[in-house]
């Protein structure tokens, strides 16, 4: 009864996470969900694009073919948005950045085939921000050195409490937005799908291709932007 | 008055708190308001730059979008998982 609302909105609008299998690790109880699902069909996807596109460019003397234009054309813009927002000093993060670009992407992209998008599970979302977080950090540290716990005083002692905090939010404001924009579309999408079913054909294409497509493209965007913008302030520019 | 359960008033507030925290949509879309309009005279004025003029408008808008996704969590979290049914 206490559930109540949450399970008839459920049954009408399905876009929870269902468990599809309980497993006993530990002594705790673990669902596999259909995130698990469908983070496991982008992760092949991903990796068998990668692996065609290492087997198929592994002689290119010839003409470069239509494929080795698409791939070069990806890794190029990929490369180019590292280049110009962080410069020189971008280059050891091209890999990090494509990847959580590319991963991003797919994921936003997977309500289009009828998947959950796993950026739409907080799980995930937060896993993406605390690598970014850590990420920042380390190299705070090995660029600054001390200076990386000194600035947390500045410009005065007083402010400590406040830099913390926000150095501590990072990663929690770059998983919401993420979250809750992916989150906000598979919603909006499931209520049409399940509240409107007796009128909903060709229409809900146009609502995909804002919610998914554009929606889901600016978030990645943003994303990686916003990775690279905290790495970059933490980075001296004459390195 | 008496046929109302504990059970249905704090669903019955949460729905409606859940509501109201929606106001916050308000701030956001001013706040991209006012971003497109300075990117569009910022493109009027400067045709030649308007690939770093939309970047960073998108970026800047993202970022304002912040607070009303922080409402919608609010919302959210009041109709499907609620900290306060479990208090009673």
């Amino acid at each position: 009864m206490g559930n109540s609302l949450g399970v008839v909105a459920a049954k009408e609008a399905d876009f929870m996470i269902h468990n599809l299998l309980k497993l006993k690790i530990l002594g705790q109880e673990v669902y596999l969900t259909t995130t698990h699902v469908s983070l496991l069909i982008i992760c092949v996807a991903l990796i068998l694009i990668a692996l065609v596109a290492r087997i198929k460019l592994k002689d290119t003397n010839e003409k470069p073919s239509r494929f080795q234009n698409a791939m070069e054309l990806v890794v190029e813009m990929l490369d180019g948005m590292v280049a110009s927002s962080m410069g020189k000093k971008g280059a050891p993060f091209r890999n990090y950045i494509g990847v959580l670009f590319l991963f991003i992407l797919f994921s936003n992209l997977s309500g289009l085939l009828g998947l959950r998008p796993p950026t739409a599970d907080y799980g995930v979302t937060l896993g993406l921000g605390l690598i970014t977080f850590f990420l920042v950090q380390v190299n705070n540290i090995r660029y600054n050195k001390f200076g990386a716990f000194t600035e947390l005083f500045q410009p005065i002692p007083l402010l400590f409490p406040i830099n913390l905090i926000g150095e501590i939010a990072t990663p929690f404001s770059l998983s919401l937005r993420l979250f809750g924009n992916v989150l906000a579309g598979t919603v909006i999408m499931a209520l049409v799908y399940g509240l409107l079913y007796k009128i909903a054909f060709f229409w809900p294409g146009i609502l995909h291709v804002y919610f998914d497509v554009f929606s889901g493209a600016i978030q990645t965007y943003v994303f990686c932007m916003l990775t690279m913008v905290f790495i970059g302030n933490k980075i001296p520019d004459k390195n | 008055m008496s046929n109302i359960t504990n059970e249905g008033l704090v669903l019955a507030f949460s729905a409606l708190g859940a509501g109201i925290a929606m106001i916050a949509g308000l701030g956001p879309g001013i706040g991209q308001g006012h971003a497109a309009a300075a990117g569009a005279e910022a493109v009027g004025r400067n045709p030649g730059a308007k690939g770093d003029i939309m970047s960073t408008m998108l970026l800047g808008q993202a970022v304002a979008e912040t607070t009303g996704l922080y409402s919608l969590v609010v919302a959210l979290i009041l109709i499907f998982a609620n900290p306060l049914v479990g208090k009673l």
